[in-house]
């Protein structure tokens, strides 16, 4: 056994960055080139908004070990700060509205994230549901979020930096992938830091915690607030960038579901799980949409099609999370030593 | 993590085999992209509207061979009813060659959508429902609310409630209480109530029933200790058959609730039992399968095995009928403007000039079988809802049955609130406003 694993310690493992700087040249340089609409405004842009979302969602529940059911009302929140302090802001450029609107959501999160000071495990997550009804209340209930529009469905504004405008499917894809590698680097940052090692500690055991001298109630509020900024931009790379059309009902509690699906199938406590678990959840329902459509679409109607959809999907769930209860990250990191060590013995 | 680089170039490889896969349109085929929704919470009126606007499309397709030889073709996408799966389908669809309109049906996919079919061409058609400032077509160039939008359903409400208290200058002084769905679409018609309350002197409540609307003691509590001479019921869904229930349980008059147009189906009625009897509503296509047109469906398309309609007890239901109508005015706008550009496939841009110029008086809706199904409609380039009329149905515990002439909306009144709405929409977005001129403009590759 000590050859092998000095075989695998010997093997010429990349540097970390390499494959992260690797994947977003990919991105930058030749997906914009190839891709159609299609790829851009129902697969990249949806993956995009619900991968970030994982990101924030992990932070608290992955890594700080809170379970949070609100994760669609912060979206709304930062969505529709976003669009208020645009509106009502003339001289805020685009980013400056969308960095406020993810301290609004943080804010948001701080208070809702109080419960957790008292309460743990489900009974957080349904104190947490507290957020999601009453966020989506306030909007459709005060037509001033909104801008009394008369049926409080807002247009999102139209996208430019600096001059540039984004209004087209690759502009928005370029803009939504921005804002998600910088915060996805910056969050990768936080978890490798003393912050993120306290979130551990507390999410596994939080009285060692408090004896080490954590300050669990400090560290609690920044896990919600830190978590509650990537939403809100999440919601606002969602709104803007992906539907360009905002209404509370789009934020509602299946929403917050989907994203608590991401992290759990993608993989906990892990930054690239969001990526793998949104993939899952954003991409494969398409491809098996397209394929039924494609082999069975003259014989069944589309809703006997989407109902076969789910049943498959459900249960390529159910059979992946047996196969891997840590996820598809763990999965994916299995497989890849697998094949190195192949690739090593030939 | 290459393996998200294998599933991206996978996806992309995917999409590009499925465009080039695609079939391209015959030179005499016109497509229909049909984002439906047949499972979920609102699956009722998804399957009977699109069930009854596939079945006018077959109908053409069978008995005319297509409109003047070019064949109809449509393929459906499921939404769900919900925005994003809504936008997905649209994605997917257009990239189909010789699409004519898109018909959602719903509100929050046709508002995320005004963008993108602006931008590619195509008219949107958002029959009885969709934004009302989208009237206005100075600034919505390719947006349709066809018969009726909301300012026009509440207008022509408050004028039937008129008629029943036996003129326009009675409504003084009577109360009249809005129980409102709370949701956008619930919520859209709340300036207008207050707007006529005060022109006709009567006063209004406005109360509203947080979705989805299944308990309502505290508001029908509320209603009796008001005792309005109406209540009109602004309804969605389960929200119509617990108020029905509930009014009766409070003791309030079932015949004195008038319910707006998407609280007026079979599907609202029957759960309530025989609380519903006597209960009215708005529509603007009359229940019932005695209409030739339907007739025609039945005859034509059902008992050839075709029929879209799993449960053929529900053909001639209020969804149905309402596809069916809608079906009648995509097809007739395609025949419009196949006068102008020819017997073949049009661009959306000639089918939105053809919706631009979709004129039906009664006459040519007799002509077309569909007499008292629905009155006419008369669109134009800046009109783009066409001043549908409204009737009135009143259920009698088994049918509909229609209890009022058909009734104009106060169109003149609206016009110019629809205006200022579009005017600011136009200013916020940067649009510059249309002119007859731009209207005759038509992109025709």
């Amino acid at each position: 056994m000590a050859a092998i694993t000095g075989d695998v310690f010997a093997a010429p493992v990349l540097p970390k960055w390499i494959a992260p700087v690797l994947l977003l040249a990919f991105a930058y340089g030749v997906v914009p080139l190839f891709g159609s609409s299609y790829l851009f405004e129902a697969i990249l842009l949806p993956f995009l908004a619900l991968s970030l979302a994982g990101v924030g969602l992990n932070i608290l529940t992955g890594y700080a070990g809170q379970v949070s059911l609100g994760s669609a009302a912060f979206m709304a929140a930062g969505a529709f700060a976003a669009y208020n302090f645009n509106l009502r802001i003339e001289s805020l450029p685009l980013v400056g509205s969308i960095v406020l609107a993810g301290f609004v959501a943080a804010a948001i999160g701080i208070v809702f994230g109080l419960p957790s000071l008292r309460l743990k495990g489900f009974y957080l997550a349904v104190s947490t549901l507290a957020a999601q009804f009453f966020v989506q209340w306030a909007l459709t209930k005060f037509s001033w979020f909104s801008n009394n529009s008369a049926s409080g469905v807002i247009d999102a504004p139209r996208l430019s930096i600096g001059g540039f405008a984004l209004d087209g499917a690759v502009g928005r894809y370029l803009f939504a992938l921005t804002v998600v590698s910088i915060l996805t680097f910056l969050a990768y940052r936080l978890v490798s830091s003393q912050t993120g090692r306290n979130f551990i500690a507390i999410r596994d055991n939080e009285t060692a915690a408090r004896i080490i001298g954590i300050p669990v109630l400090k560290t609690k509020l920044l896990a919600f607030a830190i978590s509650s900024f990537i939403i809100g931009v999440a919601g606002v790379i969602w709104a803007f960038a992906y539907l360009r059309t905002v209404e509370p009902d789009g934020f509602d509690l299946d929403r917050s579901f989907q994203i608590l699906f991401i992290i759990i199938i993608g993989g906990l406590a892990s930054i690239r799980g969001a990526f793998f678990g949104a993939a899952l959840i954003v991409v494969f329902p398409l491809g098996l949409s397209r394929l039924g459509g494609f082999l069975l679409g003259d014989v069944f109607d589309s809703g006997v099609l989407d109902m076969s959809q789910r049943i498959v999907l459900g249960a390529l769930i159910i059979l992946f999370l047996i196969l891997e209860p840590d996820g598809l990250v763990a999965l994916w990191d299995r497989v890849r030593r697998r094949l190195l060590f192949a690739w090593q013995s030939t | 993590m290459t393996f998200l680089s294998t599933i991206k170039a996978a996806a992309l490889s995917a999409a590009m085999i499925v465009s080039v896969a695609l079939p391209a349109a015959h030179a005499d085929e016109q497509y229909f992209p049909l984002q439906s929704y047949r499972v979920g919470p609102y699956a009722a009126g998804g399957t009977g509207f699109f069930g009854g606007f596939i079945d006018y499309l077959n109908l053409i397709n069978i008995r005319d061979g297509g409109v003047n030889g070019v064949k109809l073709t449509w393929d459906e996408c499921e939404t769900q009813y919900e925005v994003e799966r809504g936008v997905e389908c649209y994605e997917r669809q257009k990239s189909h060659a010789g699409a004519a309109a898109w018909n959602p049906l719903s509100v929050g996919i046709a508002y995320a959508m005004i963008d993108r079919i602006t931008a590619d061409k195509v008219p949107l058609i958002t029959v009885n429902h969709g934004r009302t400032d989208s009237t206005d077509g100075r600034v919505f160039p390719y947006v349709f609310p066809l018969l009726l939008n909301p300012y026009s359903e509440t207008s022509g409400i408050v004028n039937y409630i008129a008629s029943k208290e036996g003129g326009i200058d009675k409504l003084k002084g009577k109360k009249i209480v809005v129980l409102y769905h709370g949701s956008p679409y619930g919520k859209e018609t709340i300036p207008i109530y207050e707007l006529l309350a005060q022109k006709y002197g009567f006063t209004v409540q406005q109360i509203e029933v947080p979705h989805p609307g299944n308990e309502q003691q505290s508001q029908w509590l509320t209603i009796r200790r008001a005792k309005p001479d109406f209540v009109v019921l602004r309804g969605w869904g389960v929200m119509n058959p617990v108020a029905l229930k509930t009014a009766v349980k409070v003791g309030y008059p079932v015949d004195h609730i008038v319910g707006n147009v998407w609280s007026n189906s079979e599907e609202d009625v029957i759960p309530a039992g025989d609380a519903a009897k006597g209960y009215t509503a708005i529509t603007t296509q009359a229940s019932g399968n005695s209409y030739p047109v339907v007739q025609e469906i039945v005859k034509t398309v059902y008992d050839a095995g075709k029929g879209n309609l799993e449960d053929k007890s529900r053909i001639g239901s209020v969804y149905h009928n309402l596809g069916i109508v809608n079906g009648i005015l995509n097809v007739e706008a395609i025949r419009v403007a196949q006068e102008k550009f020819g017997h073949r496939t049009l661009t959306g841009d000639e089918v939105r000039w053809g919706f631009e110029h979709l004129k039906l008086d009664p006459a040519k809706v007799e002509a077309l079988g569909a007499k008292d199904l629905f009155h006419s409609i008369n669109v134009s380039w800046d009109n783009h809802e066409g001043e549908g009329y409204v009737t009135f149905q009143q259920w009698d515990g088994k049918k509909w049955n229609v209890v009022s002439d058909w009734i104009a909306p106060d169109w003149a009144l609206l016009r110019p609130i629809i205006e200022k709405s579009a005017e600011a929409y136009a200013k916020e977005k940067g649009i510059k406003l249309r002119t007859a001129d731009d209207a005759n403009a038509v992109t025709t590759n």
